[in-house]
């Protein structure tokens, strides 16, 4: 059974549909990019499935429960986490504290003292701290100045933040919307490489990218949308070399 | 002249502002003309200032904080202090001398110990109703996606039946909290300070410091800072926003409250319309600090406290609103992010 299964998906802003009917979804372990032209749906898709846009019809379901029609911060509960294309840091907080509110939910508690720093029930399994040390770890430009303002950062470290503030649940899976845009060469490789080592370590990931080619070749499969609609479903490779995907969708 | 203007910059640094060496300039030009001004200045008015200037911060500072959060301007501010300002006087009117707690006059002070009573108990009551208030009508008009000058105008409702709720238990007149005509301190440069101010400003530096350390050092002062730099990411983060909305109002309420019974000390009068009047120097200083910029408030705070005190040694005294908000307007016009603005998003 898929990890995450999207079937018929309609979603839209307002009077505009946006997604009208799309089916996907992601195994276990799996990387999967979706491509397609400016506003075929992508980040849409990636909304709905977070919560953020309402799922109109068609169901969303992760690991066997339906979570379309879930609070955003329910759906982090189960174990999906994303990260946005753009505004994916909190500016005026520091590296640290980014890190800190992407593991609220671990450092939950239902009394007072929550208020009280360093008090409130958190049990071994669920020390946040150790799995900030991860993330230093795996971004090691982080690690450096963790008081320093997320806001103040470059394009590339905001990036890593992004994805660090994301992992620090320790997600099933996770939801990129263009990991690369803005970026330097250097900065891309380097950010696909880290979300390579992401994947190797079990978590399975869900991308959407404008840097097709780089997305689809460390991907095993890819979808292609188009106005809305799913156009194509194949592997990465496959896609790679269909002479018509490459010609209409990575540039010639 | 590089080192204390370094050691600034480390503070703008540890409290969030943006510190450009352009800002620099202006902060040391101003700050000269400032203190260039001073020997024109009666100095009991800078003093006095200052004391209104708290005052005006600890509302100013939860006005800033529901706006950074909710995203909207919240009119009743005023009249939360207002309540505030009438629940102690019901507990110390009414309900301490039911059962024989009686007095004013404590120490050098004007008010007696039930004051002291009093105080945390309408704060946490005013806390309270302001989180009640936002179930019954904000949170509706949230859910249904309304625009944020629709909730604006709702809080403008609220305010009205706030103050007429006051007009209708105690009528509109003059009320006070029981109190002893008490000697002034009188200090060098014919500065005459009321013990009362001392006591109003040692409540309020408390009150920001503690402020500050809920915002910086706990999980839900962080998740609050969060909710304010990006909403749609909070949500994602799985910070809980309902429990994030509850506490805003309820520090906003309760900084509101205690605004609202010092300025009733300070004063030494309640009316129904007090906190509504106060409304223009707490969005100017607001507005002055950078909206949704709970430190920017406090240092706009103190510049209109200090300010449309000083004015009233040229300006008829029935003028103060008027200076407060032609600052306001003068900075609109320069600066519309506020002083520390270009620091956020």
């Amino acid at each position: 059974m898929a990890l995450l299964k999207a079937t018929d998906v309609v979603a839209g802003y307002g009077q505009t549909e946006i997604l009208r009917g799309v089916s996907i979804f992601v195994d276990q372990g799996e990387v999967v990019t979706i491509i397609g032209p400016n506003g075929c749906g992508k980040s849409t898709l990636m909304k709905a499935i977070v919560g953020l846009v309402r799922v109109r019809t068609g169901s969303v379901t992760f690991q066997g429960t339906d979570i379309s029609g879930y609070a955003p911060e329910r759906i982090v509960r189960t174990g999906l986490c994303y990260v946005p294309q753009t505004n994916n840091i909190f500016p005026s907080l520091t590296i640290r504290e980014n890190l800190e509110m992407g593991a609220f939910v671990r450092t939950e508690t239902r009394t007072l003292a929550g208020l009280i720093p360093g008090m409130g029930r958190r049990s071994q399994k669920d020390d946040y701290r150790g799995r900030i040390g991860q993330m230093f770890d795996l971004f090691p430009d982080l690690a450096a100045h963790p008081g320093r303002k997320a806001g103040s950062l470059s394009g590339g470290q905001r990036q890593m933040l992004a994805i660090a503030r994301a992992l620090m649940l320790d997600p099933v899976m996770l939801l990129l919307d263009e990991p690369s845009a803005g970026l330097s060469p250097t900065m891309m490789q380097t950010v696909f490489a880290r979300i390579r080592e992401i994947n190797e370590s079990g978590v399975a990931l869900l991308l959407v990218e404008q840097n097709a080619r780089d997305a689809l070749a460390m991907s095993d499969r890819g979808y292609i949308l188009v106005a809305g609609e799913k156009r194509l479903e194949d592997t990465g490779k496959d896609l790679l070399n269909n002479p018509e995907v490459a010609s209409l969708y990575l540039g010639g | 002249m590089g080192r204390p203007v370094s050691a600034l910059q480390e503070i703008a640094r540890r409290v969030g502002l943006a510190w450009t060496p352009g800002y620099t300039s202006v902060a040391i030009v101003v700050v000269a003309v400032a203190v260039g001004f001073l020997p024109f200045v009666k100095m009991g008015l800078v003093v006095n200032g200052v004391f209104l200037g708290a005052i005006i911060a600890l509302g100013a500072v939860g006005l800033t904080l529901v706006y950074g959060i909710l995203n909207f301007a919240n009119i009743a501010h005023g009249d939360y202090m207002t309540m505030g300002a009438y629940a102690a006087l019901f507990i110390v009117g009414y309900l301490l001398p039911k059962i024989g707690i009686e007095g004013s006059g404590l120490g050098p002070f004007t008010f007696g110990y039930p004051l002291l009573i009093a105080l945390p108990i309408a704060v946490a009551a005013i806390a309270a109703g302001a989180i009640v208030v936002d179930m019954v009508v904000y949170r509706r008009l949230r859910d249904r996606g309304v625009n944020t000058v629709v909730v604006s105008m709702a809080s403008l409702g609220v305010a009205i039946a706030l103050r007429g709720l006051v007009q209708i238990i105690w009528g509109g007149d003059i009320e006070r909290y029981p109190r002893e005509t008490r000697q002034v301190f009188h200090l060098p440069m014919e500065v005459r300070v009321p013990p009362d101010a001392i006591f109003i400003t040692i409540v309020a530096i408390m009150l920001v410091v503690s402020l500050y350390l809920v915002l910086d050092r706990t999980r839900m002062g962080k998740a609050m800072r969060a909710t304010a730099d990006n909403p749609d990411l909070a949500l994602v983060s799985g910070i809980d926003t309902g429990s994030v909305v509850r506490w805003t109002w309820g520090m906003g309420a309760a900084l509101a409250a205690t605004a609202g019974i010092l300025l009733a000390v300070y004063q030494a009068h309640l009316l129904p319309i007090m906190g509504w009047k106060f409304l223009i120097p707490l969005f100017a200083a607001v507005v002055l600090g950078g909206i949704g910029n709970p430190y920017g408030a406090l240092v706009g705070a103190f510049v209109i406290g200090v300010t449309s005190e000083v004015s009233t040694q040229w300006i008829n005294p029935s003028y103060k609103p008027a200076v407060a908000f032609a600052i306001m307007i003068a900075m609109l016009l320069v600066r519309p992010r506020g002083i520390f603005g270009g620091g956020r998003n």
